[in-house]
């Protein structure tokens, strides 16, 4: 038997950029441990690693879509320049960081339009020619959106998340679509059915996950700022991983319409960028309730770009009287030590800005990560239900409805994602249900509770993303707990559904070279401005760092 | 046996490439290719195969001198509302395959469902209406199984805090029952998502998903096992039907699928306190069937206890064949399905307030009971009261006839009469003929007070002849036909007056004339037709000019 489907959009082929060599390419220099193995035919032989990351730039990060938007608007340059830039560098980074499942075709004729707009003095949108590029388990109406699995391969949506939908509106260019752990359901974006991404700092590394080709994006420059998904940390973590600035928003903040489901009650779209402002002019853009999804929130929005004001008028003590709260669990056995002295150094730097440091314990935290794969496991084995061979993928022929359904499913999966199908059904099985699902939900009461209590003693909570930084490519692929472990900084904050911002504070050193470490806000519920501000100075007073990968680190040297 | 619905089927794809349908957007083109789509049945041989009505009959009626039969119903009730339970499709019965889709109610990636407020607001007129309890605090969950209908992979339900429980519902038994009153307990009523359907092409070799339904809301309700007879579950099932079709939540039309009731039937020896092994009947698409697929179900459940085959009687879903008459396996239960029901995460709890309740509970129509009641003191027989209530429309019309006119005996005689024949002939309802209860109000009036002459000939006239005089009547008061057609309605009476003087001067009407066959083949549609303008008559004219025939 044979269930026929009518795709709404093409089945056109995945387009990846072609790999031009550019000999200016081959003078990037790249800081690596170790001469790199040509896992890819068109990388350059001649890259070595050679200069120290900080000695590049000591540059502050400063907001690139505020810097696109005054440049095309006082005609110093115009977006099709910018969108070259950028198209430029994915061309010769791409191929060897492997950030996108899909590029666009359309970016130089959209920068035109908006140049065009401005010349005839039409209004553009706050987001004029910023590239953006959009993780691809979110629903864009004239790309593939596969979510990273071959049972939605060629799949494209006839509609866009409102998320998008919002970005185009502000006039962003949606660059692409980038990788990802199969439907979100991983920590190192291995778990994609297409392929590896590399971390832009070593490519021998992941870039964490499951936003990883987000967030590797963002890192290398090929996009100005981009989209994200947060179930259990996944836009934190490989921002951590990848030294780029990364935001959870409130669940419910953001519409999650669009957004292919993994976790229905944890899922959360986030933002990436290379500075705090560009995090949260994104968010800015993304934001508020939305009448296709039950569950955002009716909250007002606040103007959060009021909180990026200059550095020049700055106080001295800008966080003066900001009750920081460390949190004692997460400094502990298990995480790497060098993680440790970076946020060390984090919590002196805000003590310099006038913040009163304390630690606070959250006894319920270790608890979250098993709460956290039970819920997890549970809601995405029903979410992913409807991937049923009938509509999307490929349909096995079968003479048997029950093995039509079993095959399709058992080629269209991955292994992850039929590990966690399987966890969540035995969860949710009669006879199961109270020990594993209802008990994980009190598991996730306790743990909002306790998050309560501690954000009412402080303005912000502060902990590691991750307990390491970016580990080598395969390191952890067949050890799932080793990889489920790491999610442990970050799962907590999804069960209470709190705001939280990781940006990069230091490094690690990795061999000769080193890895970006970033360290974790949270705030209370739908206080992502106070996140945003705080994070801001933050950035802005933190001398002597520079997060652009050695990669990329010639082009930004001047 | 497991559901092999769709067994021994071998296929290749439609359609390969699925570029033939870039441009149809939203449109669902499930195909199932299929050598064979009938439903494979396993049928026993019954001792009782061909029974006619009267050996089910005396069959049921032996069965019950020695058994008790404990019924209990299931019914699901399609809402009719605007657009379905958590998109903004619009669906109605019949309508091209997969036009009334959209992401949502598709299970696209990334959709969600929002739900329709409507259904919280009927679920709740439904619930007041069968005196359930209201839940204050309910919530949707998923009931998770595989099946090529249901998109999403999971129907969005409501398990174990359903909106309403614990009611009963009131009903009168027809006297040809030997009437009765009766009350039937309500377990509970629970919101849901309809799923889509599967047609089976008669000659193709495939099977094909329209997804029109999916997502439609319904409400299941579910009765306590209080029914003893065939004749008291169709009983009570054309009561829900008259509550759904009083309080507007649904059209309950059985054919169409908006009411759909499967019966749950086990018998015991008279005075055993355990019940017997229950059996499922699905695919009763009238209340009649019910009533007999029930009685079928009883003799052949007494008929093996009788014979020492009680273990034959077996946990299982039986569908009812309206061919052959009798119930036949569709699929015996292995084992409790495990639906895996969890919480909706994408929906908020539904959080109802005593204002919001008492709100609809107060603007709650007069229920089919109140209103049996009602006529019960005004005089009306048992007869009278179940023919008039049973249709809101009726009801309506009826009330709205003695609001003009407080003859209650000559209202009802009319409607039960000359209208009800006529709508039988002519396959109307009430609301599609077009005398106004106004209309038939202002005639027993005029027959009453005695403005209309008695004086009718006993001869039939030939109804072109009536024409004939009513366009004379027409072509000789130019200045009051436009007067009429300005607005004067009360000019009616005048043309009456001319008209009636006329035809009595022809003496060609007769006393029996709207008992005739003409009159019910020609004047009638006039009579009934408001809108009828030929010849220049003015709408409702020809009806008032006829009416006055019915004077006995
Ligand atoms: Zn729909």
């Amino acid at each position: 038997m044979v269930i026929l489907f009518s795709q709404a959009g093409s089945s056109t082929r995945r387009k990846m950029l072609s790999s031009v060599q550019n000999p200016r390419f081959l003078l990037i220099q790249c800081r690596r441990s170790k001469p790199f193995h040509n896992r890819y035919h068109q990388y350059p032989k001649s890259i070595h690693a050679t200069s120290q990351v900080q000695s590049v730039s000591t540059s502050l990060p400063t907001s690139q879509i505020q810097k696109i938007q005054k440049s095309i608007l006082s005609r110093e340059k115009t977006a099709r320049q910018f969108a070259e830039e950028f198209l430029n560098r994915l061309r010769l980074t791409e191929p060897h960081v492997k950030s996108f499942l899909h590029v666009s075709q359309t970016v130089l004729n959209e920068a035109d339009e908006i140049d065009r707009k401005i010349d005839r003095n039409e209004d553009v949108g706050p987001l004029a020619g910023v590239l953006v590029a959009v993780k691809d388990n979110i629903c864009t109406a004239d790309m593939p959106s596969t979510a990273g699995s071959k049972i939605l391969e060629n799949y494209r949506p006839p509609f866009d998340a409102t998320a998008v939908r919002k970005l185009k509106e502000g006039g962003a260019i949606i660059v692409g679509k980038t990788n990802l752990d199969e439907f979100g359901m991983g920590s190192t974006t291995e778990g994609s059915a297409y392929q590896v991404t590399a971390n832009p700092w070593n490519l021998e590394c992941v870039p964490g996950g499951s936003s990883g080709g987000s967030a590797a994006a963002v890192s290398a420059r090929q996009c100005v700022v981009s989209l994200g998904s947060d179930t259990g940390g996944s836009v934190r973590q490989p921002a951590s991983f990848c030294g780029v600035v990364g935001l959870k928003p409130t669940y419910g903040r953001v519409s999650r319409y669009g957004l292919v489901a993994y976790a229905s009650s944890l899922d959360v779209i986030g933002c990436f960028g290379s500075s705090v402002a560009d995090a949260g002019i994104l968010l800015q853009a993304i934001c508020g309730h939305d009448k296709l999804d039950a569950t955002s929130s009716k909250r007002e929005v606040n103007d959060f770009t009021s909180q990026f004001v200059a550095k020049d008028i700055f106080e001295s003590q800008p966080l003066k009287g900001l009750r920081v709260g460390v949190i004692s669990e997460t400094l502990g056995d298990g995480v790497d030590q060098e993680v440790v002295s970076s946020i060390r150094g984090a919590i002196s730097h805000l003590e310099e800005l006038g913040c009163i440091v304390t630690e606070v314990s959250l006894p319920s935290f270790s608890l979250g990560l098993p709460a956290y794969y039970v819920l997890a496991s549970s809601e995405s084995s029903s979410n992913l239900s409807r991937y049923d061979g009938v509509r999307y993928g490929n349909q096995i022929v079968s003479d048997e409805l029950s093995s039509l359904y079993g095959g399709s499913r058992a080629n269209g999966f991955g292994p992850e994602v039929k590990r966690r199908i399987l966890m969540g059904t035995y969860a949710l099985s009669a006879g199961y249900y109270d020990a594993y699902y209802k008990r994980a939900q009190q598991v996730r009461t306790v743990v909002q509770k306790s998050f309560k209590a501690a954000l009412d003693e402080h303005d912000i909570l502060i902990s590691p993303a991750a307990p390491s930084a970016a580990y080598k490519i395969g390191e952890k692929k067949n050890d799932p707990l080793a990889m489920y472990a790491g999610d442990i900084m970050t799962v907590n904050v999804n069960l209470a559904g709190l705001p939280a911002l990781v940006l990069p504070c230091g490094f690690v050193k990795n061999g000769t070279a080193s890895l970006p470490v970033g360290f974790q806000m949270i705030g209370a519920a739908f206080d992502e401005e106070k996140l945003l501000r705080v994070g801001h100075i933050f950035e802005q007073t933190l001398e002597g760092c520079s997060f652009i990968p050695p990669l990329i680190a010639d082009e930004f040297k001047c | 046996m497991a559901l092999t619905l769709l067994r021994g089927i071998q296929t290749r794809p439609l359609f390969p490439c699925s570029s033939a349908f870039v441009t149809r957007k939203h449109v669902l083109f499930c195909s199932m290719q299929s050598t064979q789509t009938e439903t494979t049945m396993k049928t026993k041989q019954q001792p009782h195969s061909n029974f006619t009505e009267t050996a089910r009959a005396k069959a049921v009626e032996k069965a019950l001198k020695d058994f008790e039969a404990i019924i209990g119903i299931e019914t699901h009730v399609q809402l009719a509302t605007m657009t379905k339970a958590f998109c903004s499709c619009a669906y109605s019965y019949g309508d091209q395959p997969n036009s009334c889709v959209c992401p949502v109610c598709m299970g696209l990636p990334g959709a969600l469902p929002v739900l329709n407020s409507k259904v919280i607001e009927y679920a709740v007129m439904l619930g007041l209406a069968l005196n359930c309890k209201l839940s204050m605090n309910s919530k949707f969950d998923r009931k998770q199984y595989f099946y090529p209908d249901l998109p999403k992979g999971y129907q969005i339900s409501q398990f174990d805090i359903p909106i309403a429980t614990n009611g009963f519902i009131d009903l009168d038994l027809p006297l040809e029952f030997g009437g009765g009153h009766r009350r039937f307990g309500i377990t509970r009523v629970h919101m849901e998502e309809d799923a889509g359907k599967l047609l089976h092409t008669g000659t193709g070799n495939y099977s094909q998903v329209d997804l029109n339904r999916a997502g439609v809301p319904l409400l299941e309700i579910v009765s306590e096992p209080d029914m003893r007879t065939g004749i008291e579950a169709a009983e009570y099932a054309a009561e829900l039907q008259r509550v759904v079709r009083y309080l507007g939540v649904s059209n309950g039309n059985m054919q169409e699928g908006s009411l759909r009731c499967d019966v749950n039937v086990s018998i015991r020896p008279i005075g055993q306190l355990e019940f017997g092994t229950k059996v499922e009947i699905k695919n009763l698409n009238a209340f009649s069937a019910m009533s007999r697929a029930i009685d079928f179900e009883i003799a052949r459940q007494a008929a093996l206890y009788n014979e020492g085959k009680a273990e034959e009687i077996v946990q299982e879903t039986r569908l009812w064949e309206e061919g052959s008459q009798k119930t036949v396996t569709m699929r015996k239960k292995e084992g409790l399905a495990d639906y895996r029901y969890f919480p909706e995460p994408d929906l908020p709890e539904v959080i109802l307030t005593e204002e919001y309740v008492n709100g609809i509970h107060d603007s709650l129509p007069e229920l089919p009971d109140m209103k049996r009641r009602r006529y019960e003191d005004m005089g009306l027989s048992m007869q009278d009261i179940l023919f008039l209530a049973n249709d809101v429309n009726v009801a309506d019309y009826f009330e709205a006839t003695i609001a003009k006119v407080p003859d209650i005996k000559l209202a009802t005689n009319w409607i039960m009469g000359d209208i009800a024949a006529y709508m039988k002939n002519e396959k109307l309802s009430i609301n599609e003929i077009k005398l106004s209860p106004q209309e038939l109000g202002e005639l027993i009036a005029s027959i009453k007070s005695g403005t209309i002459s008695g004086k009718i000939g006993k001869e039939i006239v030939d109804p072109v002849e009536i024409e004939k005089i009513v366009d004379k009547v027409i072509a000789n008061n130019p200045k009051q036909l436009e007067q009429y057609r300005g607005g004067k309605t009360k000019l009616q009476g005048f043309f009456a007056g001319q008209l009636l003087y006329r035809v009595d001067k022809a003496r060609s009407l007769e006393l029996d004339f709207c008992s005739s066959r003409s009159f019910k083949m020609y004047v009638l549609p006039f009579f009934f037709s408001r809108n009828s303008t030929s010849n220049g008559r003015p709408a409702g004219f020809l009806s008032f000019c006829v009416g006055v025939q019915k004077q006995t």
